[in-house]
């Protein structure tokens, strides 16, 4: 039995794979085409925004699982490694001759040059702005991977609450010396930062077509991100990371260096929180530490124990669903009607005013905890291999309860 | 007499302020399996810990193979052949049997198929529960796989924290004939144990601690017989 499973997993995982490849590669075109082809009316004007934001917080999610569900690392940093990534590539995009009207406070800003136009000096205009974007979002999460390092040499010493509480404060102090005046003229202050390279930018013209990159591009990055995080977390030192969650002095015994693999969790998550921060920056198109307050955290945490700590799918099931639900699906709740669907026109509802949304939005959360004690996946994976094994089980049983019966008959 | 392979020389241990091993000396040959016997708090898996580099000693001296590794981090002491089966099993719950298997071989860069078909032959019940998470073992299927993990490392001397705690005499006994059978293959081994019987008839070579002292030492079928020690721990 043990041996038949063995040679029978591989070619699952193989057509597993395959099919996980196609229906990505379909739900892209799917995007393209409601993107081009859709009518625009309010639902498909909400669509894709709501859609690129639950992308762009799947990635920050799934960051946060690698460190709170593989690694057992009980970190709240999230929104201050996002906020220094959102900072890092905004202050590089924003174009030369804009500093003058965004950093107006500040005589211009310390900052002259922006990356995208240095770029597009030598590629033309759109491709300096994509190749410039990327390169951005990359010293985003390097910038968030440095601070990580730095402040990890002291806060991963300690063990579960204190990590949160330390790495909560160290969010906090971010989120205040990015304000601070003094820094103003790279952090422009409690003031704005806009006008830099966002997705609207990422628009190809290639001889007489255009290519548009621009509804794609949030979900092309956070794909790569949660790929490279689901290959480190198959890895061996994905399996580190587990064992240090679930038994440190067991891992200490097994040779493992803890310390060398904490940073290197931490280190990793806070890069694609950058990544993640630099996106929200780039699909808001302007960024203001405020926004990055301790609330955002929570709300990622939330989403990743909705999802299932320690279930990366989980992670970005819960993401979209709870980006939908906050964004869009329950928005009616607020606006004092209720819109009578197909049909349309709208009953007026006395008690569905501003506020109302995050009530039902908490009753929703609290019966999915009560419900589903471990998050929507639990600690599983969704995985088409699994699914293929788990029919194929059926089968055989099946198989083997009808043949069982044949012999009764028989007899 | 064969050499040595680890020596240990006046080893004190302090733990929070308290003195648990209060300066011991003794060696293990190579190829042997070497017990320590004694009563619960007697320093017995403080030395284990020491040795194995989870904790600092205050001072004395651990030599491997003649060389000085007192005060070595685990990485560096686990990489050169001494690993240790920590007390309670401590296996990680939430991998499979495999992945826990392939983290005893963390620090291995080369192939591991040879490793874990050797380990999958000395216990059958593991290459049937391959698949299974670690949690879901019983008590004894946990200990073998918490003795396949640390022989994954490829050994020379493997460190054993109370193999036999919690589990049913039958299987105490299934797993000591497996210590016998893996030092049979070369592998020096170092137990410690509160089950005294079995351990000094499975021992070569048996100390006694108490206190953070050793009291007694000798080969293992001799303590068996030594009516202080018969006394104390054999209960006759």
């Amino acid at each position: 039995m043990g041996k038949k499973l063995q040679a029978a997993v591989p070619a699952e995982k193989k057509i597993g794979n395959l099919i996980a490849v196609v229906l990505i590669a379909a739900l892209y075109v799917l995007l393209y085409l409601l993107d081009n082809v859709l009518p625009v009316n309010s639902t498909t004007t909400m669509l894709i925004p709501v859609l690129q934001k639950g992308a762009i917080y799947a990635l920050v999610c799934v960051s946060m699982n690698l460190l709170n569900g593989f690694t057992g690392l009980f970190s709240l940093g999230q929104a201050g490694f996002m906020l220094i990534g959102a900072y890092s590539y905004a202050i590089f995009a924003i174009p030369a001759e804009q500093h003058e009207a965004v950093y107006q406070y500040f005589e211009g800003g310390a900052i002259q040059f922006s990356i995208p136009q240095v770029l597009g000096n030598v590629l033309g205009e759109s491709g300096g702005a994509f190749l410039g974007a990327i390169i951005c979002l990359m010293i985003g999460g390097v910038v968030a991977a440095v601070f990580a390092a730095l402040i990890g040499i002291p806060v991963l010493r300690l063990k579960s609450d204190y990590l949160a509480i330390a790495t909560l404060g160290f969010a906090e102090i971010i989120r205040a010396l990015f304000m601070w005046n003094g820094l103003g003229r790279i952090t422009n202050g409690s003031n704005l930062l806009r006008k830099y390279t966002s997705f609207a930018n990422m628009r190809f013209q290639v001889g007489g077509t255009v290519i548009k990159l621009d509804t794609i591009f949030p979900f092309l990055i956070a794909m790569l991100g949660i790929l490279t995080i689901v290959l480190l977390v198959n890895s061996s030192y994905g399996r580190a990371f587990k064992s240090i969650r679930d038994d440190e002095i067991a891992a200490e015994a097994m040779g493992i260096n803890l310390f060398k693999h904490k940073m290197l969790s931490f280190v990793i998550s806070s890069f694609f929180a950058g990544v993640g921060g630099a996106l929200l920056a780039m699909f808001q198109t302007t960024v203001q530490a405020n926004f990055f307050r301790s609330t955002m955290t929570y709300e990622i945490l939330l989403i990743v124990v909705i999802g299932g700590i320690g279930s990366i799918s989980g992670s970005c099931i819960g993401a979209f669903l709870y980006i939908a639900c906050s964004e869009w699906w329950l928005r009616f709740l607020d606006s004092g009607a209720l819109p009578i669907p197909f049909v349309g026109g709208e009953i007026p509802v006395p008690f569905f005013r501003d506020g109302f949304r995050k009530v039902v939005l908490s009753v929703v959360i609290m019966v999915i905890v009560l419900f589903f004690s471990r998050g929507i996946m639990g600690d599983k994976e969704l995985s088409f291999s699994g699914l293929i094994r788990k029919i194929r089980g059926k089968k055989e049983a099946k198989a083997a309860a009808q043949a069982a019966a044949g012999e009764e008959d028989a007899q | 007499m064969s050499e040595l392979i680890l020596s240990i020389q006046d080893l004190q241990v302090n733990y929070g302020g308290i003195e648990a091993v209060k300066g011991i000396s003794f060696d293990v040959p190579e190829g042997e399996i070497v017990t320590l016997i004694g009563a619960n708090g007697a320093g017995k898996s403080s030395t284990l810990r020491a040795i194995s580099g989870l904790v600092k000693p205050k001072s004395g001296k651990i030599l491997f193979k003649g060389e000085d590794i007192t005060g070595k981090n685990p990485t560096e002491i686990v990489s050169r052949g001494i690993t240790l089966v920590p007390e309670g099993r401590r296996i990680f719950p939430d991998l499979t049997v495999k992945e826990n298997l392939r983290v005893g071989a963390y620090l291995r860069k080369d192939d591991l198929t040879e490793d874990l078909e050797w380990v999958y032959n000395l216990f059958p019940r593991l290459r049937e529960r391959e698949w299974q998470e670690g949690g879901t073992l019983s008590g004894g299927e946990q200990q073998m796989l918490a003795v396949g993990r640390a022989l994954m490392s490829r050994p020379k001397v493997m460190m054993m924290d109370e193999p036999s705690l919690g589990l049913a005499p039958l299987i105490v006994r299934e797993i000591f004939r497996i210590i016998e059978e893996v030092n049979k293959k070369g592998v020096t081994i170092l137990l410690i144990e509160q089950n005294a019987n079995m351990a000094l008839k499975t021992a070569h070579m048996g100390y006694v601690m108490e206190t953070g002292r050793i009291t007694l030492s000798g080969p293992g079928k001799e303590l068996l017989v030594n009516e202080s020690v018969k006394a104390a721990y054999l209960g006759t």
